[in-house]
């Protein structure tokens, strides 16, 4: 890599794209040619910056200053006044106030803002993800190469196990067991599998670390892979992410070239061969077994369990799945060792967390905190707290599959424990605030409606019952439900959650339950006295035609 | 996008392409079926006909496979496609009122055609760009933070 004196990254996440980053990008290459600075100054698309607010983004290092949003027309100027002259282009800046701790490099700045912490995500929005020189010099596939040269898989496995990960899609199983459980069965061949079939609603943080860091995810599957004695990996990546996709396909092009992949891997005896499978548009395939059953070319439908995809997985043989973020904690902790990772967050959840924030609130976007982090201190502090100054009425944790916190437990810590304790699911790390003028009844019945939807229709106890569900949530936003109807509910819920047959429908109960035990008294004022106190729902008096 | 009248020779186009760049496998069946869906705009009879037929997969398999996936269509849509994302977060940030104009605009409910063939208004789960919600695509293009207001805006674009 040649070396220059700065460098500039355009943003290049959907939202700027939509709003013309290509664009600003060719003016750039333009603009930096006419003033002759193309040898001194490189330019780089770069994936999502983590902030939306004021894109497309413009960041110059090595001042890191951000521009943004900014517009075609804005470059002859930028790159004059920045570029040439060396005076930073004041009027184009991005918003002061908006600088939180969503960017990586904020973080360095100590005593400003509570320092985020950054490990999946420490390089998406910095490198180019579509160059693999730019992910080995920020210490890209040195952990392959220590797991391949110094170490046996059982020590590999014995490192996860000490640094305490937990799977980060939802469940929260310990990752280092989980890869034992792979190792240890005598199927053959074995197979593994990264999850990204991110599709939990609010939920987008798998996206950046794939169209912002491809490599990593390349880079430990490929040590999963030596660790459990598997010689193929899928990753599954949702239909709707063709951005990330490319980048996969190409990552895996360049890691082969270099001999990261492929054949005798790092010139060992080591062989592995990595496919990207799509979807088609599914949440329930986002469940392990489904997931499986779509990569063979079947309907999504989950399968029973046990067996476990661990020794009946793919093809019937062992199969680790992994999710993205889960993935991606990998290499850093090989990289620096088990005892590195447990500084960061509590002794029971070890690392980081990357939660979405997203909802009534001044500031929405990405954040990697360390886990116990609580939910006070995300709205005040990353989220710059709630919009038109409103009080937090709720927050729904974990997309839908999650649950409802009231604002009366905001400062609970947000780690497996703690939320174990006060029976919260962490889901995947989307957090959707809601602000006093969120009607409960109709949240609860949105958030059926997609399970209505989502259900695979394998098992009658999911399948019929968020559609009844749904209706009866209708019903009571149009203020025509008995309140008989609240002990439907309530069983309905019940039976979701002991009857289905996988997580979907099992969680599918917990809006209905969590609405019923915090919220009892507005969704009675539906049924009692017609009204909806936050003036959202309908009140139109029309039952659903059944 | 639909592509008008497909005539029996275009299909069948569709199909072997679809299956040489895969490989005639029952596991490559949803790649396959996405590529046809691709470039007919929906996977007609006759392609789940010639699917079959070649993979050696009974079609009532095919045919559930096919209308499991929500990116998949058995049936033509128009030639414009609009998904609205009706989650909760874009709920919350104000899609409930975007998803009226958006009926009002094209004058259908979710999940209808247009007579003429123009616009489907089809709702979904969720596009994964919460982060700028509500959130709409149309054929290829996404929009985010979208008001009442820029809806005629956005779809004149396509007219």
């Amino acid at each position: 890599m040649k070396t220059v004196r700065s460098m500039v990254l355009v943003s290049s996440d959907a939202e700027s794209m939509v709003r013309g980053a290509q664009e600003v990008f060719r003016r750039l290459q333009q603009e930096l040619k006419a003033f002759n600075l193309e040898d001194e100054i490189s330019l780089t698309m770069v994936g999502d910056m983590g902030r939306h607010d004021a894109v497309p983004m413009v960041i110059v290092y090595p001042e890191a200053v951000i521009y943004g949003p900014v517009t075609p027309e804005d470059v002859h100027f930028l790159v004059e006044e920045h570029l040439y002259k060396g005076r930073v282009a004041d009027s184009l800046r991005a918003p002061a106030h908006e600088l939180t701790g969503h960017i990586a490099w904020l973080s360095a700045r100590k005593g400003t803002l509570p320092a985020e912490q950054r490990i999946v995500l420490e390089r998406a929005g910095v490198i180019d993800p579509s160059s693999i020189e730019d992910y080995i010099i920020h210490d890209g596939y040195q952990a392959l190469g220590r797991a391949l040269n110094e170490m046996t898989p059982a020590q590999v496995m014995a490192e996860l196990e000490k640094s305490g990960l937990k799977g980060r899609g939802g469940a929260g199983f310990p990752t280092g067991l989980k890869w034992k459980f792979v190792a240890r069965d005598k199927g053959t061949p074995k197979y593994v599998i990264c999850n990204a079939d991110e599709s939990e609603p609010g939920t987008f943080k798998d996206r950046l670390i794939l169209e912002g860091d491809p490599h990593s995810i390349i880079e430990a599957l490929t040590i999963a892979g030596y660790a459990v004695g598997a010689q193929e990996a899928y990753i599954y990546v949702r239909g709707e992410y063709a951005l990330a996709q490319e980048r996969l396909k190409l990552a895996i092009l360049q890691a082969k070239e270099m001999g990261f992949l492929g054949k005798n891997v790092f010139g060992t005896e080591f062989n592995f061969e990595i496919h990207i499978h799509s979807g088609a548009g599914a949440y329930i395939c986002g469940e392990e077994t489904a997931l499986i059953e779509s990569i063979e070319g079947k309907r999504g439908e989950p399968r029973s369990r046990p067996p476990y995809p661990t020794s009946n997985g793919l093809w019937g043989k062992p199969t680790l799945v992994n999710n993205v973020e889960t993935l991606a904690n990998v290499p850093p902790i090989l990289r620096n060792g088990p005892e590195w990772y447990r500084q960061f967050g509590t002794p029971g959840s070890p690392g980081t967390k990357v939660y979405t924030i997203l909802g009534n609130v001044n500031v929405t976007g990405l954040i990697e905190v360390p886990m116990g982090i609580t939910l006070r201190e995300v709205i005040t502090i990353y989220a710059k707290g709630m919009k038109h100054g409103a009080g937090l009425k709720l927050a729904q944790t974990g997309g839908s599959s999650g649950s409802i916190i009231p604002g009366v437990l905001q400062d609970t810590p947000m780690d497996f424990d703690s939320f174990n304790r006060t029976g919260v699911a962490m889901g995947s790390g989307a957090l959707l605030i809601c602000d006093d003028n969120t009607c409960v009844v109709d949240l609860a019945r949105v958030l059926l409606n997609f399970f209505r939807n989502e259900s695979c229709g394998k098992c009658s106890p999911c399948r019929i019952g968020n559609q009844r569900a749904y209706e009866i949530l209708t019903n009571i936003s149009a203020g025509v439900a008995p309140m008989s109807d609240l002990d439907v509910l309530t069983n309905l819920s019940e039976n979701l959650y002991q009857l289905s047959n996988c997580g979907l429908g099992q969680t599918a109960g917990s809006p209905i339950r969590d609405v019923l035990r915090y919220f009892r008294a507005e969704v009675e004022a539906h049924i009692l006295l017609k009204v909806c106190p936050v003036g959202v729902c309908s009140m139109s008096g029309k039952k659903v035609q059944v | 996008m639909t592509v008008g009248k497909l005539d029996g020779q275009a299909v069948l186009e569709a199909v072997q392409n679809a299956i040489i760049a895969h490989g005639a496998a029952k596991e490559e069946l949803i790649p396959i079926l996405s590529d046809v869906n691709r470039s007919l705009g929906y996977i007609p009879r006759e392609a789940m006909d010639e699917i079959s037929r070649q993979l050696r997969v009974p079609k009532s398999q095919l045919f559930s496979v096919a209308s499991f996936y929500q990116m998949l269509s058995t049936r033509p849509l128009g030639k414009h496609v609009i998904h609205f994302c009706e989650s909760a977060p874009c709920h919350v940030a104000g899609g409930r009122q975007v998803l009226q104009a958006l009926q009002q605009a094209v004058n259908l409910k979710p999940g209808e055609t247009s007579q003429d063939g123009q616009w489907s208004l089809l709702t979904t789960s969720c596009l994964g760009v919460c982060g700028v919600g509500p959130v709409m695509t149309v054929d290829e293009d996404i929009y985010g933070n979208i008001t009442p207001g820029q809806i005629k805006e956005i779809l004149a674009r396509y007219q």
